[in-house]
């Protein structure tokens, strides 16, 4: 980055004279945001999907049922917690906690704004997907220690359906990687400034031979957003949880807090998810108005309208489109989204090379 | 002590412990999945380091790659054999072998490491490590990067070759 930028970090480091504080300050407050963040989730999933199936949803709890998240999540810390009696103990009670643990992990290097990312590290795009591949133990070690048929078939087809989708995933953020030329999440929001037309989704800042990307940005786009739908076990995607096949999946025995941690974990990575397409296409905590509504706390309020726009396009999909057969699934992967992206990439990297 | 040096102990305590439930363990499942707890740990280490590009490395390859393989094959084995994989003690001759040369290695590690002259310099820390291994992968190490690739590309095209369907 040229210019020297006073970040929260500093600003609280230099306020209380203390390094420790900044750091449980900046560590905690991506924590605080994701438990607002999923109540709102979980309310918008409920209304979003009654509205799509023309019913009301939740009208009791509160002004038009408002408060109901709160009432879900009071129900399910007083539910029973139970193990099976055939379970692995032990696994079985520290699989929750990893995926949590994996899935917030992943917040440590998303910038909210230009004066706040957590640990703003040159490797951020790296991070995010190393990362992920932590979420894949926690499913197995549910699914196994669970020992129940459906969980463990529903861990062994999350798992393979995260191996296979991981690839296409990551050769589009190497395109991205190629176009910002760098990995720094921050770096590449700053590549994009200015107005909309910067964005990598619309071939990112350059002359107007651009439009001759612009098709393949598009494409990418498209490519990581339905990849990362199968990454987070989302429908169309859900065969790891079909209630029809599998009743619930890796996580058909847990019950209680245990399963709250499941889900959580689940609206974080679709957080996480969301917050990527936004920062690698959409310009991140860029205004779309070139300098108008920019700034460091303007920043924060772009960042998550256009992340929670994402997260309600995957909520969306859920309740518009059927689920994938599971013959069908790898096919959709290996045979039509690895060659989009691999020509995708090629296209994109001939493009940086003349420009 | 600051805190980088607390943070590596906690990490020195992980990475022994993990290993240790790797070996002693007799549930085979218990060590492969403390296997996790280690690559993490070790991962940590190389942060410490200044190696951080090295250490996502250890995490996407080991933790997403050789972890998950290795724990499909113990649970699908275990699942269709029916047997209970344990490990057990293979024999008191081997035990007391591995035992004895373990000691040795160890011994001779002491001496060496109290004994060699160690040039110990404050390295300056590294604010970007992507861009020196970049450039030195596509220049000084041109050839060992693409025999690799090359090598992997073969790789994917005898796993395809093995698995795609036999016409009969």
């Amino acid at each position: 980055m040229g210019q020297h930028i006073i970040t929260l970090y500093d600003w609280l480091a230099k306020l209380s004279n203390s390094d420790l504080i900044a750091v449980i300050v900046v560590a905690v407050l991506p924590l605080i945001f994701l438990v607002v963040y999923a109540l709102v989730a979980i309310l918008g999933e409920l209304k979003i999907s009654a509205f799509i199936q023309e019913r009301l949803g939740p009208m009791r709890t509160g002004p038009w049922g408002i408060i109901q998240p709160v009432a879900e999540v009071v129900k399910l810390l007083q539910k029973e917690d139970i193990t099976p009696e055939p379970a692995n103990k032990t696994l079985f009670n520290l699989a929750p906690f990893l995926m949590f643990t994996a899935a917030y992990a992943g917040f440590a290097v998303i910038p909210f704004s230009s004066h706040f990312v957590p640990a703003g590290i040159n490797l951020g795009l790296f991070y995010i997907f190393a990362i992920g591949s932590l979420a894949v133990i926690g499913i197995v070690m549910g699914g196994w220690a669970s020992n129940n048929k459906y969980s463990l078939l529903g861990a062994l087809r999350s798992v393979s359906q995260i191996v296979s989708y991981e690839i296409p995933a990551a050769i589009v953020i190497l395109t991205v990687v190629v176009l910002a030329n760098s990995m720094n999440l921050q770096v590449i929001n700053e590549k994009q400034s200015g107005w909309f037309w910067n964005w990598f989704v619309f071939g990112g800042p350059g002359s107007a031979w651009k439009i001759l990307v612009i098709p393949f940005t598009v494409v990418m786009m498209l490519l990581y957003l339905v990849a990362s739908l199968a990454e987070t076990n989302r429908t169309p995607f859900d065969i790891p949880e079909g209630e029809s096949e599998l009743v619930a999946g890796y996580h058909t025995e847990y019950s209680g807090m245990k399963f709250a941690m499941f889900f959580f974990a689940e609206y974080a990575n679709m957080f996480i998810v969301a917050a990527l397409v936004t920062i690698l296409f959409f310009g991140g905590w860029n205004s779309p108005f070139g300098s108008f509504m920019s700034g460091p706390f303007w920043g924060v309020f772009w960042f998550i309208i256009k992340s929670f726009f994402f997260v309600f396009v995957q909520i969306w999909l859920r309740w518009t489109l059927p689920r994938l057969r599971v013959d069908q699934l790898m096919g959709v992967s290996w045979k039509f989204m690895v060659p989009i992206a691999f020509v995708c990439f090629f296209a994109v990297g001939i493009w940086v090379m003349f420009m | 002590m600051d805190l980088v040096t607390i943070i590596f102990y906690i990490f020195a305590a992980v990475i022994v412990i993990s290993a240790a439930v790797v070996v002693f363990s007799k549930n085979i499942m218990y060590s492969a999945f403390s296997l996790l707890f280690t690559f993490f740990g070790v991962a940590a280490v190389y942060v410490l380091l200044n190696a951080d590009f090295l250490a996502l490395t250890q995490i996407l390859i080991y933790i997403g790659g050789i972890l998950v393989l290795i724990i499909f094959g113990v649970m699908l084995t275990t699942k269709i054999t029916g047997v209970d994989i344990k490990t057990g003690i293979t024999g008191k001759f081997q035990v007391g072998l591995t035992a004895f040369l373990a000691a040795v290695f160890f011994i001779v590690l002491a001496i060496m490491y109290s004994k060699v002259q160690w040039n110990v310099k404050s390295a300056k820390p590294l604010q970007d490590t992507i861009t020196p291994i970049g450039h030195s992968l596509l220049t000084d190490y041109i050839l060992a990067f693409e025999a690799a690739s090359v090598v992997l590309l073969i790789a994917i095209i005898g796993a395809v070759m093995i698995a795609r369907r036999k016409k009969s």
